[in-house]
């Protein structure tokens, strides 16, 4: 890799006035499973690192409606916090099908959405549930939405000298999810990712449906026409089915080296419909 | 830099850039070999190390991210002048060929089964799925590692 300067602030104060400094010369050390393979092949030459892993922004809170989550809690921590277990179990069942283990061990909530992979399973989380960003600079401090955060493929409306400090992701309560994915081998990220969160009133009627996807544009997305099918009615096996022949149809994906658009489209048919079946199932459970 | 970490039970005090890897640090500084490097993209499985007791890909790891943290290699695992009872399974199981991927086999499912004493042979092929091999076609490793957590005596 490129030689570079390596800061390890102890303070926020600190972190942000490298950041003020250096601008687009600095990249932030998270985990860095993102961060290091691409200095490693020498795609990124940063005059200086900095990193944030002293900082304390690991913690798992729980508030008024909402979790709040530090930028350096790592996936591991979602896949093993009660917290989490209890207040939104989705973030527990998405986290464990990030890469591979050693990437849980170290990688960050915040490095996830800084990095902003379309096809990773955090942003997809994000997008779906309507979370918050926080993020700072010396300058200010801004709450996005993770609509607003995410601007296009690997690019977010992080401005260069600020750094995200925690997400407000809301409570699950009784509503029923899944994630359903599908990768060419084990680790590798998803050429699809389906999220569906569904909440089912005592009558047996969907009351509320929530449909995103990963892998499908340069940003996770909500399908709304497909959520809209199922928003009123029972959750059948044709209605379900419906709303993810609607969601599929609504997607633009384009051909890369690893899969056609059509395959994508497809993919994104059956996926949505397994993770709605899962969902709904769970949400029955508790209604 | 000097980088203060226990790699193995030993403290140690190593001069580093900030521009290595923790795995070029074994490698190139100390001399260990017991990490491979594989694809310096953390895929593989080749470098695993546990860190602080949790598997970390070590060409994922830039040098100075190691201070103060307790490293463990796979000669970490010995019992005085024998073998670990794992890697007695391995032997006895035929779970090693050309042994590249070895270390990295061991290392993530001593410490998978640390957190999951008592897993299924589907929860040890989802545990081990991050290391890759390309001699064995893994039935073997699963094995091994099946009998040593059913806790078969010399290994299974």
């Amino acid at each position: 890799m490129h030689p570079f300067d390596y800061e390890a602030p102890a303070t926020l104060e600190d972190a942000l006035e490298l950041l003020a400094e250096h601008r687009d010369d600095a990249k932030l050390l998270a985990g860095g499973q993102s961060l290091v393979p691409i200095l490693n092949y020498r795609l990124a030459k940063p005059r200086v690192v900095v990193d944030i892993n002293d900082l304390p922004l690991a913690a798992i809170r729980v508030a008024d409606g909402h979790l709040s989550l530090g930028a350096l809690v790592r996936y591991h921590h979602l896949e093993e916090s009660a917290d989490i277990a209890r207040h939104c179990p989705l973030l527990k069942e998405a986290a464990a099908l990030i890469g591979n283990v050693r990437v849980r061990t170290l990688g960050t909530v915040g490095g996830s959405l800084a990095h902003a992979d379309p096809a990773a399973e955090l942003p997809l989380v994000l997008i779906a549930l309507d979370a918050r960003v926080n993020v700072r600079s010396a300058r200010e401090h801004r709450t996005l939405t993770a609509r607003d955060f995410f601007a296009g493929y690997l690019t977010t409306a992080l401005a260069p000298d600020e750094l995200i400090t925690d997400i407000e992701v809301p409570v699950l309560g009784d509503a029923g999810y899944a994630v359903e994915e599908f990768a060419r081998r084990a680790g590798d990220f998803a050429l699809v990712a389906a999220l569906a969160v569904v909440r089912v009133s005592a009558r047996g009627r969907i009351e509320t449906a929530r449909l995103a996807f990963g892998g499908v544009g340069s940003t996770p997305l909500r399908v709304g026409a497909a959520e809209d099918v199922l928003v009123g009615h029972e959750p059948s096996e044709e209605r379900l089915a419906r709303a993810a022949t609607v969601a599929a149809a609504a997607l633009e994906p384009q051909d890369d080296a690893f899969a056609s658009a059509a395959y994508r489209r497809l993919l994104a048919q059956v996926l949505s419909r397994r993770a709605l079946a899962r969902a709904v199932a769970r949400a029955l459970e508790v209604a | 830099m000097i980088v203060s970490f226990v790699l193995n039970g030993r403290a140690r005090d190593v001069d580093v850039l900030p521009s290595e890897t923790f795995l070029d640090v074994l490698r190139d500084r100390l001399g260990i070999f017991d990490a491979k490097e594989g694809c310096d993209e953390g895929v593989c499985g080749a470098c695993t190390v546990l860190l602080d007791g949790r598997p970390v890909s070590s060409c994922l790891v830039l040098a100075p991210s190691v201070r103060g943290h307790r490293v463990t290699t796979v000669r970490g695992l010995e019992r005085g002048a024998g073998l670990h009872p794992l890697q007695d399974a391995f032997v006895k199981h035929g779970a090693v060929q050309c042994g590249f991927c070895t270390p990295g086999m061991l290392l993530t499912a001593l410490a998978f089964l640390e957190r999951h004493p008592a897993p299924t042979r589907a929860d040890i092929r989802t545990a081990l799925e991050g290391n890759l091999c390309r001699c064995t076609g893994y039935a073997k490793i699963v094995d091994a590692v099946e009998a040593y957590a059913r806790g078969d005596s010399n290994g299974g």
